[in-house]
């Protein structure tokens, strides 16, 4: 993965794949700190205490079409090559929530890249889950919450090709004001 | 250029409305992008950026895009499957925005399947 962004595609993939209804995607920028935290949190099925144990190995995956599974290992590598951490938590029955800290100066670590293509897939190939999305860099704040924007559509579906292209420059023009950059 | 607002999606909204009830049956495709891990490391995102373009600057109304995860065969991603209505859905294999470009204006909007990027016929069983 080149980009932070892709990786939030990737986890919050797996929070769809656990049926989460809602998905809250949480990033900070902290450059007082020189810390870029970002959080992933679903309410889907979650994991055991066995299953959760397993998770950071390549080797190990729920899926049945292949033998690795490099979604959350490479996500914990790509923090830990910028000094930073990782930590995932899990209930079964009640969701699993995957936090990430970078060294935001770090020279490894990925730029953000693509957020509002990020965000373009995640609502394309899944409809019905809520995004809630929040950017926070200094003082400024980005939300962007699909549960309203559903409820603005009246039954218009949300992944309507127009409806993408409208939320993609409103996440754009959104991150830009608040001064997040693609780095 | 002026801020979006939200009143700008309910434009939208209207008009999708109003487009709508000209029309019965409106999907005539339906793609998809695979975005498992491997199609995402491997430009996925990029190709489904493509498609959208393409569909936004043709004005194409009877298009529908999604997602879907792995289907094992992670060596050949970025995996793009096109289902025209009443036909076998065509797999194509090593996709990037250039040839998704290719296939929206050949295959989806003129009927051509591109067989030198095609990977299989037919669906697959996702367990």
């Amino acid at each position: 993965m080149l980009e932070l962004s892709l990786h939030i595609l990737d986890i919050a993939e797996n929070s769809t794949r656990a049926g989460a209804k809602t998905v809250w995607i949480d990033i900070v920028e902290d450059q007082e700190k020189d810390r870029l935290t970002i959080e992933i949190r679903d309410d889907g099925e979650g994991m055991d205490q066995e299953t959760l144990r397993k998770a950071l190995d390549p080797f190990f995956t729920s899926k049945k079409v292949r033998r690795v599974g490099l979604g959350l290992p490479m996500l914990a590598e790509a923090a830990g090559r910028t000094g930073g951490r990782f930590e995932i938590k899990s209930t079964v029955g009640a969701g699993t929530q995957v936090r990430v800290e970078f060294r935001h100066s770090h020279i490894d670590r990925q730029p953000l890249g693509d957020i509002p293509g990020t965000f373009m897939a995640l609502i394309a190939g899944n409809p019905q889950v809520n995004f809630e999305y929040r950017h926070r860099k200094g003082s400024g704040i980005f939300v962007l919450d699909t549960a309203e924007i559903r409820k603005e559509l009246d039954g218009v579906p949300i992944n309507h090709t127009d409806v993408l292209h409208f939320l993609r420059n409103m996440i754009r023009e959104g991150l830009e004001e608040i001064g997040v950059t693609n780095h | 250029m002026a801020k979006i607002k939200i009143e700008d999606l309910k434009k939208i909204k209207e008009k999708i409305q109003a487009e709508t009830s000209l029309r019965a049956g409106d999907r005539r495709v339906k793609v998809t992008v695979h975005m498992g891990t491997c199609g995402i490391a491997s430009g996925a995102r990029g190709v489904l950026d493509a498609l959208m373009a393409e569909i936004a600057e043709s004005g194409a109304k009877d298009i529908a895009v999604t997602t879907s995860g792995c289907m094992g065969l992670c060596s050949r991603e970025p995996l793009v499957t096109v289902e025209v209505l009443d036909q076998d859905p065509i797999k194509y294999e090593y996709m990037n925005p250039n040839k998704m470009r290719q296939v929206f204006k050949r295959h989806i909007l003129q009927g051509e399947i591109q067989t030198p990027f095609v990977l299989a016929k037919g669906a697959e069983i996702v367990k």
